[in-house]
């Protein structure tokens, strides 16, 4: 292990939501010019830059936010983990100021993705005179739809289903319970895609997309871009008082990929990976899921969002809708989950979303969310989910006495 | 009859018909695809293995888009084979959860799933309500 801690010295998300007038190239340099305007600092001082973007636009991304923001010569780093990205990105920059190679880093996520539609869905049979096969399954044409689902949609609703089955109590009502709760905590972040609430018979009236998740249970497609610039703690100790207050300790950074396990090829597995990271990080951080004073989790969907109540350990294994009904997760509860609202109102632009969720925590921990303010917080958590699988958690503490 | 030919290369036709799964000689793990080596234990020698026919419903949902020549609504899920998932979906039942539940009985079966233009029948499999 290095011996740097490392902190968040400036970060920013864009509005998310349809920004027809902005391509790629903007979200990420808007995101990125007010990252580095919130740090303090200027690309002439980023000693690393680790960029994603998922869904095409501008590649590489990071030489491209470079060609608009500043043009230094810095390794650039262009990742690609799906949803996962933004936090790998972080991961990266976090990586290089922890060994000392750089004092300062900048991890970015954008990406365009309004009226995206369904993703996951693969194309219909190639026309042809006769079957041919082709594929690691040797078929002679789409599996997806005839030999089960590979859609989003469907996937992570059978994530939620199979927790469903193992331990009882879990159904469509409680799953859009769990959508109503984070379109209303929505309604307080000016950022969000969404900031309508949203009624549980709305909410379960709506078009089914892959049972039990309804189109607002699926996260948001739309567009947005996130950005981080991380800095060394001895670096930091050079820097002013209020740079100093408010730069937030990364106390863990944690990325995991899927263990093998029976079915995981079959059903991605996206617990125990999560499981694994929360381990890890809870023991980096020398922090308890107790301590915790807000989570930002991956709700892509709400059967997800119920899944990761006990992946992450916010509850006893299997008691996550036990969990749900006490109360617990909602804003004025005693471990607020997604209070922007979460990947389902807040939206979902795939790669800017694991810097995104960093961004919701800092804002907290600084005191400076607003009407939404977690009052008094001071440790916060990130998680998200890359299908196939990655998973990322950032624990974030306080840096103020 | 028509030439059948297995919509994919782990379906075995003829009067049996069932899945057959690569099986790791190493850790015993099962799968569908082709392997280059085991995701378990990276171990580099399979066996084909018989999967059974007959299992439960471990998860599943009902699709509602789906890409274009797939009817919707579908039923997808994982059955439980006797230990070995399988993803496949679940057909000659209503596609409403009032009529598929998670733990259900299923069977395999197999249904001509679409015909080249020179006749040739692919046969897909699904599973369906055991009796």
């Amino acid at each position: 292990m290095g011996s740097e801690d490392v902190y968040i010295l400036g970060i920013n998300m864009t509005k998310f939501g349809k920004h027809p007038d902005l391509d790629t190239v903007d979200l990420a340099s808007e995101a990125t010019l007010a990252a580095l305007k919130d740090a303090g600092v200027t690309m002439k001082d980023m000693g690393i830059i680790a960029a994603g973007n998922l869904m095409g636009g501008a590649a590489p991304i990071a030489q491209i936010i470079q060609k608009q923001c500043g043009q230094t010569g810095i390794p650039a780093y262009n990742v690609s983990n799906a949803c996962a990205t933004g936090a790998t990105a972080l991961r990266v920059a976090c990586m290089s100021v922890k060994a000392g190679e750089s004092d300062f880093g900048l991890a970015v996520g954008v990406e365009k993705l309004a009226g995206a539609g369904l993703l996951g869905t693969g194309g219909g049979r190639k026309k042809g005179d006769e079957f041919e096969r082709s594929g690691r399954f040797g078929a002679v044409g789409s599996v997806d739809g005839r030999i089960g689902t590979e859609n989003m949609p469907g996937t992570f609703a059978q994530v939620g289903m199979e927790y469903a089955h193992r331990y009882g109590g879990a159904n469509f009502e409680l799953f859009a319970q769990i959508s109503e709760k984070n379109h209303m905590h929505s309604t307080l972040n000016p950022l969000a895609a969404y900031t309508k609430a949203m009624t549980l018979e709305q909410i379960m009236g709506d078009i089914m997309i892959a049972y039990p998740n309804t189109r607002p249970m699926c996260s948001a497609n739309c567009d947005g871009a996130a950005a981080a610039v991380v800095v060394s703690g001895s670096k930091l100790k050079t820097l002013s008082q209020e740079q100093q207050r408010r730069a937030i300790r990364i106390a863990a950074s944690v990325l995991t990929s899927d263990p093998y396990e029976e079915a995981c090829q079959v059903l991605p597995n996206v617990n125990t990976l999560t499981r694994n990271a929360a381990k890890q990080a809870y023991e980096q951080a020398g922090v308890g899921p107790e301590d915790l004073n807000l989570v930002e989790l991956h709700d892509c969907f709400a059967t997800a969002e119920l899944v990761h109540y006990d992946n992450l350990m916010l509850c006893e294994e299997g008691g996550a809708v036990d969990f749900f009904k006490s109360g617990a997760p909602f804003r004025d509860g005693s471990k607020p989950v997604n209070v922007s609202g979460g990947l389902q109102s807040k939206g979902h632009p795939i790669a800017a979303t694991g810097i995104a969720n960093i961004w919701e925590v800092c804002h907290h921990l600084r005191g400076e969310a607003g009407p939404r303010q977690i009052e008094g917080a001071k440790v916060g958590l990130a998680h998200v989910i890359g299908l196939a699988s990655a998973c990322g958690i950032h624990i974030l503490e306080s840096n103020s006495a | 009859m028509a030439n059948q030919i297995p919509y994919v290369d782990y379906l075995v036709l003829g009067d049996d018909p069932h899945l057959v799964a690569n099986e790791c000689t190493g850790c015993g793990a099962r799968f569908f695809d082709r392997r280059n080596a085991c995701g378990g234990c990276s171990g580099t020698e399979f066996k084909k293995a018989d999967v059974a026919t007959q299992g439960t419903v471990k998860t599943f949902t009902i699709v509602s888009f789906a890409p274009p020549g797939v009817d919707v609504p579908f039923v997808s899920a994982i059955v439980d084979c006797d230990g070995t998932s399988v993803r496949t979906n679940i057909v000659n039942v209503e596609a409403s959860p009032e009529h598929v539940k998670l733990g259900m009985p299923v069977k395999l079966t197999t249904f001509v799933a679409a015909t080249d233009e020179k006749g040739t029948e692919a046969v897909s499999f699904g599973f369906e309500p055991a009796a």
